[in-house]
């Protein structure tokens, strides 16, 4: 065999494993710490399995199951990362299950996909919320502290310390991994969405706002969306969030000018939105739609869809929008709804009722919150407020983050 | 808490450089100056002259050593910076992304040594 036919091999298999390990880390991980709870010894143990795959997978060929493959060689090196990390007598039950375990056949087929409880273990209410979307990111998907710090604009240091401490508190605060009561499903579920989308970017703004850190979380986001949906296929909030982000992912295209410039949704050309993406949003939102229960993320969707409409129509429906931000901001009052809310009243019924909307909102909170002062310079505008709507520019300049933003509003504040 | 944001240029941006007040990226540099005043975490900064003005001292058994130019021999160069008061890090970060200078050049983030130790420096 000649050097280069190794090398093809060598990369070839290289990729197997990368899609394997993204494909099957979160079952994995599930699986190996739904009895532990030990989340850092389940993917300490898998980390180890993939190295060992990078090893005997080029020499023996990648076998017929791969994922089974990794399950049992995770299993092996589970049982000496638990005896290392934690004191034998405690775990006895814990070591007597993996020894179980690990001598079922290698090559089951299947195994019990616990990822549900996983999800719902990551944004548990006992966890930071602020962590939520992290760990999930972590533990479902498998990206490594430093990416998820880049996204989230924390030292890559100081977010793996956090994802520690998290994983400590999952392991020893008594955490259940569970589906949780059907009492408590509504809520629990709710902190699941919230952190998938969060990792979909909160700050994709239809008016303002597009957050670069966000888009390249936003695959992974309906990735997860995608996941949850295939575990929990009745549940109507689910696919009000995906159709949601599928209809916002449908204009990526279209956000941005062919110089870089950010393009407003009201100046993109819809020639330009991905048609296949927003009707799989559609469907989703229509089946949602017909089990009956209304929920903040089919409400986003419906906006947003009729945002899509003008595809065919040519025009935007704003009074549909407005009254579906009302109904919105009732069940879910944050400033980013409000902002939104106002944006599309003054389009519907005229500048000056989208500021009074604006003017109710406590000056504290919008002090730092960029979309505000965007929309509320763009209003000041429309009503000739000259040096108001400069000094708003100038705020929601100061306050933007991403450049083709910071130039599109220096062009309009002239 | 007091952070310093170091503000780190590199050639072409010094080279970009104007005085002319209505240049869009000095524009860009007074609202967000405007904004942190306005969130009132702003304490003090300031821009400095580009780094070929810069001269370094040395004092070595006992002798001056003068060199001309910055100290560090590095493509990026301190620009200037800006003292903020925050509660955290974090919100610390969130604001030197939103720095013009943080998308082209980079802009490190330092906390100020507590108040005690700098005044053990100070007196």
């Amino acid at each position: 065999m000649n050097g280069s036919n190794q090398e093809d091999i060598q990369s070839a298999v290289g990729r197997t494993i990368e899609r394997v390990a993204r494909e099957s880390y979160g079952r994995l991980v599930a699986y190996l710490s739904v009895h532990t709870h030990d989340l850092a010894s389940a993917e300490d143990a898998l980390s180890e399995a993939l190295v060992a795959a990078l090893k005997t997978w080029p020499r023996d060929g990648v076998p017929q199951n791969p994922e089974a493959w990794l399950l049992t060689a995770a299993r092996h090196s589970h049982i000496d990362v638990i005896r290392h990390h934690q004191v034998v007598l405690e775990r006895e039950p814990t070591l007597e299950f993996l020894r179980e375990s690990s001598t079922e056949p290698a090559v089951s087929d299947t195994f019990q996909d616990e990822r549900l409880k996983l999800l719902f273990v990551c944004a548990h209410p006992a966890i930071d919320t602020a962590m939520h979307t992290p760990l999930m990111l972590q533990m479902v998907l498998g990206l490594d502290a430093a990416r998820i710090a880049q996204a989230f604009l924390i030292a890559p240091k100081t977010m793996g310390q956090r994802l520690f401490r998290a994983k400590t508190k999952i392991r020893c605060g008594g955490i259940q991994f569970e589906i949780p009561q059907e009492r408590d499903l509504p809520e629990r579920l709710q902190a699941v969405l919230e952190a998938i989308y969060a990792a979909f970017g909160i700050g994709w703004d239809d008016m303002v706002g597009a957050d670069q850190r966000a888009r390249d979380l936003a695959e992974e986001a309906i990735w997860l969306a995608r996941v949850l949906l295939q575990l929990m296929p009745g549940e109507a909030e689910v696919q009000g969030l995906l159709a949601l982000m599928l209809h916002c992912e449908a204009r990526r295209p279209a956000r941005r000018g062919p110089d870089g410039r950010y393009v407003p949704l009201s100046a993109q050309d819809p020639k330009q939105w991905s048609l296949p993406l927003i009707e799989e949003a559609e469907r989703h939102l229509a089946e949602a739609f017909k089990r009956g229960r209304s929920g903040r993320f089919q409400l986003e969707a419906a906006i947003q869809s009729v945002h899509a409409e003008r595809a065919r129509t040519g025009c935007t429906d704003w009074a549909a929008i407005a009254l579906f931000y009302e109904k919105l901001v009732r069940i879910s009052p944050a400033l980013g709804t409000r902002v939104g809310y106002a944006a599309a009243v003054a389009e519907a019924s005229g500048p000056e009722t989208g500021l009074s909307v604006l003017d109710a909102i406590e000056p504290e909170r919008v002090s730092n919150y960029q979309p505000y002062w965007a929309v509320r310079a763009h209003l000041l505008h429309l009503l000739g407020k000259g040096p108001e709507a400069r000094h708003a520019y100038d705020r929601a300049i100061g306050l933007a983050e991403e450049p083709a933003m910071r130039e599109f509003l220096i062009q309009k504040r002239g | 808490m007091q952070f310093a944001l170091m503000i780190y240029h590199t050639p072409e941006e010094f080279a970009k450089r104007t005085n002319d007040y209505n240049d869009p990226q000095l524009g860009a540099w007074r609202a967000y100056y405007k904004a942190l005043v306005e969130a009132g975490v702003y304490v003090s900064g300031d821009a400095l002259e580009v780094p070929e003005t810069g001269t370094t001292v040395r004092l070595r058994e006992g002798k001056r050593r003068v060199q001309d130019g910055p100290y560090a021999d590095t493509k990026e160069q301190l620009a200037g910076f800006i003292i903020l008061e925050l509660p955290s890090v974090d919100t610390a970060l969130e604001w030197a992304a939103r720095c013009p200078g943080a998308s082209l050049g980079a802009v490190e983030v330092r906390p100020l040594a507590p108040e005690a130790k700098r005044r053990g420096f100070t007196g």
